[in-house]
């Protein structure tokens, strides 16, 4: 055709409607719009750098963790993280985008990630509030992205949620814990619940009437449920297990709406989510400057390996 | 013709497909892909990234470039022989419905 595949993008097109009207799953090898494309990869390489970037406050914890049981336990975590990291690099790269890129867009400080990898942990019981509230919050966002119509990227999600619920337990357990201790630890686990409490809800991202993307995300069935609706969820669930904690939620407008049949809550902190996206929050220079030397100062162990690896298959073929 | 997963480009490890048998008597599933130098490192990482809860007892992994896949865009043609011969199924002989244990 004089302009270029028309017909093929045609037939292409109308097989893409069809499949999504069907629930059905768009597979790497089918046509899909460039639109559609360019947000998977956007969607899925953040996603990934978020659980790389996110084994760091973490991992700042694990030669302090108060008992060795307590360190294994982070430790298994951390490294699901990385395996989640990789479970996402691998569907974003059915894509067409390879790895490599990727990383260098994320040590170059080119890629977004999750801004709630940007606050600091200055207390222990940031590990029990990072499972309890950070977990919980990407677990609601997480299990409705088990049926996105992107089959690489659903399968991916259905591996990563399986291991998420024991993330969210174990935090709560610490936290937990540290309300049955001393009035010391009570009050570090408040302390610790009021400062991540606000950057966990903001995780759902803007508000509905400030959230272009949101629509289209939907109409491609990649969303399932909007940003409010899915911050609602969690403030629903979050409330009765705070009760159980014994913690108080710092937002004084938490109420029960007999009306809603939902718990109402204040307004939050837009001005504060767009400063750390920005680049302006608490830890964003160190969390790429980390990965970026942890990046460089692996390189002489990529190349030795291939450099290996090249040497045992030069020697078969010699043999 | 491209093998599934595969993104070309400039990649330092070549990408491995893995596949896991959960326990004895099933077959390998394929699990995911990951990248690694040879097929040594392979069967390493592919351990510790698929099998963290002990959900496999042996591992196969593939290059990537070594997998032939049916052409995506011929798949009406290629898998039509199936089409409209229900009578391969047990389902198509209704008339013996009633009959018990057949
Ligand atoms: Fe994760
Ligand atoms: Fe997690």
């Amino acid at each position: 055709m004089a302009d270029g595949t028309s017909v093929d993008d045609e037939a292409g097109a109308a097989r893409f409607a069809q499949l999504l009207a069907d629930e059905q799953r768009v597979e790497p090898t089918d046509w899909m719009p460039e639109g559609y494309r360019k947000t998977l990869v956007r969607q899925i390489s953040q996603h990934a750098h978020s659980e790389i970037i996110g084994m760091q406050p973490e991992g700042n914890w694990i030669t302090r963790a108060p008992s060795l049981k307590r360190k294994a336990i982070l430790m298994a975590k951390v490294q699901d993280e990385a395996g989640h990291g990789l479970y996402l690099y691998s569907a974003a790269q059915t894509l067409g985008t390879d790895r490599d890129t990727m990383f260098e867009q994320l040590i170059t400080g080119k890629a977004k990630y999750s801004s709630i990898f940007n606050y600091t942990t200055p207390t222990w019981a940031d590990m029990g509030s990072i499972g309890w509230l950070v977990d919980g919050a990407a677990i609601c966002n997480q299990v409705p992205l088990c049926r996105a119509s992107y089959g690489p990227y659903a399968r991916a999600m259905v591996r990563i949620c399986k291991e998420e619920s024991f993330h969210q337990r174990q935090g709560f357990e610490i936290l937990l814990t540290l309300m049955r201790g001393t009035e010391e630890q009570r009050a570090m686990a408040q302390e610790s619940v009021n400062r991540w409490y606000a950057p966990a809800l903001m995780m759902f991202g803007p508000p509905d009437d400030d959230s272009p993307n949101s629509k289209q995300s939907m109409a491609w069935n990649i969303k399932r449920f909007s940003n409010d609706d899915l911050r609602q969820r969690f403030v629903d669930m979050l409330v009765p297990q705070a009760e159980i904690l014994g913690v108080t939620l710092p937002d004084p407008a938490i109420k029960w709406n007999e009306e809603r049949g939902h718990y109402d809550f204040g307004d939050l902190d837009w001005a504060e989510f767009h400063e750390v996206l920005a680049g302006r929050g608490p830890a964003n220079s160190i969390r790429v400057a980390r990965r970026r030397q942890a990046h460089e100062d692996g390189a002489w162990v990529r190349e030795a390996a291939r450099a290996y690896a090249d040497a045992r298959a030069d020697e078969r073929l010699a043999s | 013709m491209t093998s599934p997963g595969e993104s070309g480009g400039r990649e330092t490890w070549p990408l491995w497909e893995v596949f896991v048998r959960s326990s004895r008597g099933l077959s390998h599933v394929h699990a995911g892909s990951l990248h690694a130098p040879d097929e040594i490192m392979a069967v390493r990482n592919a351990r510790d990234l698929y099998t963290r809860r002990a959900e496999g007892v042996s591992i196969w992994v593939v290059p990537a470039s070594a997998i032939t896949a049916s052409d995506p865009d011929a798949r009406g043609a290629f898998f039509e022989s199936p089409q409209g011969k229900e009578y391969r199924h047990a389902t198509y002989y209704t008339e013996s419905d009633s009959v018990p244990h057949l």
